[in-house]
């Protein structure tokens, strides 16, 4: 144990800050975790940054441009323990559906002087660059993962976050199944644990957020979605959100492709 | 106590929240049957029929008068009777104190015979060791159990395969029976409990043609169940761990755990521990885990039964097969549960009846 209090910083890549938001929006536990980690650099909470080192630096966004490459491996440097949360972070999120399309392009439509943009062709998630201590997923993480995270590591313990699926917490909350009992297509049997099955406890599928589960069986997934009425393009989507370059989604998709051309 | 007639629900209701019980009953939500507290019998899903199958559940209208005409709720007893998660103990430093949940009352309205069996089944593993679990045992108390003799099983159904009904005979309070034409319900009674809630009701005693016609409906409930299992040489049909069929139902298995999470006998749980922010403590938590999980098996950092096949064998030959080993008894009651409520319809039976 050291005897100052332990100093948290949280650090923004590509993203839309809604998991910068998550921590903030702790509320009734914020103050306890401010009285029990020193935040030092927190450019979301206050312009007040302190320098390193750091003890526990959170990371949210991807890396996308050829500046976060170097500040990521800043980052790291400067950070005892370095924890990825959200989707961006751990998968590349939205912004990886880049790799299926071409970047320059885009940049052309999108910008009047493209030669100002300087971005890379791929977005990836900061494990893909330096080591990473623990990954939490999620678009957005759950905010109670992220204060268990946040626990276990001042504790120096491992983190509760389960990798089985949907279903065990739609099943401890009581739910019944959405696409057994209304056809509702579902990402539940295929996406990790952790956002306390949110989607189907108001009768909507999961849509993934939270990534593959520790064994996904998309194949037998997709052939029964396929029975309820989706079709190839509609199969593809579903697996093109937030992860979609993470292995067993992106294959997902690419054999949801491939069996609907064989059809 | 001879079995009675009564001509409406509502009384029974009322009987019961004058006791203390909060009433749990079958009520229509979101398109499905749903087991939750109601304030009278007008709540109850009274007209409604179900159709299920390997998969698929969906309810229909048409049941007119009739209260229980439909077969299992995803619903069982089993979070009555073991909550999905519970915290075991809190710890304060040094100082543990043990977590005492509460065991509210709770009358359980329209639970069937495979239910029962089920709560028997929970009550041996619960109960019947070196080591009974004391909280188990004051909610097990805490629960009044009013069953309801299947008229309508569904089409995953196969209780009478599994000796479990559909007729209740054993492990209820009260045991009701809904005849039509005119609309009534034959009640028996299975302990003192159950005859002194009786004795408070408007009744007359059932007559000969009461009886007959409520034996009818359990005569013609058996015969109109939508699956069978062969019982006979199970425990060695289930030793072939070789057999190619588990890869063929491994590549269908999500291994997403519905199936354990819906069983009204799969007991299983796991234990985390939390350290809180707010105040200092940390607590135990127990909640349901199933062994189609990855953690449920590993040991040094390695799963013993990675595959999906080999995560399917176990929960099929433990349900129907080492459980007699461990208890004495099957670990299936027939209620089809896992059968309708897989997300791409496994059935058990069809897998116990390819094996070899």
């Amino acid at each position: 144990m050291v005897d100052r209090a332990p100093r948290l910083a949280v650090w923004k890549f590509a993203s839309c800050d809604g998991c910068q938001l998550t921590f903030l929006d702790c509320e009734d536990e914020l103050l306890s975790v401010a009285a029990r980690v020193e935040i030092a650099y927190f450019l979301e909470a206050s312009s007040a940054p302190g320098p390193g080192p750091y003890d526990l630096s959170l990371v949210e966004g991807s890396i996308t441009t050829p500046e976060d490459l170097e500040r990521i491996r800043h980052v790291r440097r400067v950070s005892k323990r370095l924890v990825t949360i959200g989707a961006c972070a751990t998968a590349g999120g939205i912004q990886a559906l880049r790799d299926f399309a071409d970047v320059k392009e885009f940049a052309a439509v999108v910008y009047a002087r493209p030669d100002y943009i300087a971005t890379l062709d791929r977005s990836t998630p900061v494990a893909a660059h330096v080591p990473v201590d623990f990954e939490l997923r999620g678009c957005p993480p759950d905010r109670h993962q992220l204060l268990e995270v946040i626990s276990a590591f001042l504790a120096g313990r491992r983190p509760v976050v389960p990798a089985h699926s949907v279903c065990v917490e739609c099943k401890a909350r009581g739910n019944a199944c959405v696409m057994v009992a209304h056809g509702t297509p579902c990402l539940g049997p295929v996406t990790q644990a952790g956002c306390g099955a949110l989607c189907p406890t108001f009768n909507r599928g999961c849509y993934g957020c939270f990534g593959p589960m520790e064994s996904p069986n998309h194949a037998s997934l997709n052939h029964w979605m396929r029975g309820l009425g989706m079709s190839t393009p509609e199969l593809v989507r579903i697996y093109r959100t937030y992860h979609a370059t993470t292995e067993p989604f992106r294959r997902a998709a690419e054999e949801a492709q491939e069996s609907g051309e064989e059809e | 106590m001879d079995a009675v007639v009564i001509d409406s629900l509502e009384p029974l209701v009322d009987e019961l929240r004058s006791r203390g019980y909060a009433v749990v009953g079958p009520v229509v939500r979101e398109r499905v049957i749903r087991f939750e507290e109601i304030a009278s019998a007008d709540r109850l899903a009274r007209g409604w029929t179900d159709v299920q199958e390997p998969g698929r559940y969906r309810l229909a209208e048409g049941a007119g008068e009739m209260v229980f005409s439909f077969a299992a709720s995803p619903d069982s007893a089993k979070s009555y009777t073991q909550p999905p998660r519970q915290t075991l103990f809190r710890m304060r430093g040094e100082q543990i104190e043990e977590a005492e949940e509460d065991a509210p009352r709770v009358a359980l309205l329209g639970v069937r015979a495979c239910d029962l069996a089920a709560i028997a089944v929970q009550d041996r593993v619960f109960l019947g060791g070196r080591h009974p679990d004391p909280a188990y045992l004051r909610r097990r108390r805490a629960l009044l159990l009013v069953a309801v003799n299947c008229a309508v099983p569904g089409g995953t159904c196969f209780c009478v395969s599994m000796h479990t009904g559909p007729r209740a005979t054993t492990g209820f309070d009260l045991a009701l029976t809904e005849l039509a034409a005119p609309h009534r319900f034959v009640v028996e009674t299975g302990s003192e409990r159950g005859e002194q809630i009786v004795a408070a009701l408007p009744r007359r005693p059932a007559s000969a043609e009461d009886l007959a016609a409520s034996a009818e409906v359990s005569r013609d409930a058996a015969e109109h169940m939508g699956r069978h299992v062969e019982t006979e040489g199970i425990q060695e049909r289930l030793s072939a761990h070789d057999s190619p069929r588990w890869t063929q139902v491994g590549a269908r298995c999500l291994t997403c755990t519905n199936c354990t999470m819906v069983c009204p006998t799969c007991f299983c749980t796991t234990v985390e521990d939390a350290t809180s922010f707010t105040d200092g403590t940390a607590e135990r938590i127990e909640r349901w885990d199933s062994c189609f999980t990855l953690d449920f098996s590993e040991v040094n950092g390695t799963p013993v039964r990675g595959s999906n096949a080999g995560r399917y064998r176990q929960w099929l030959t433990h349900k129907f097969s080492t459980w007699i080993d461990q208890f004495g008894m099957s670990g299936c009651v027939g209620c089809g549960r896992c059968i309708t409520w897989c997300p791409v319809g496994i059935d058990v039976t069809e897998e116990l009846a390819n094996l070899p």
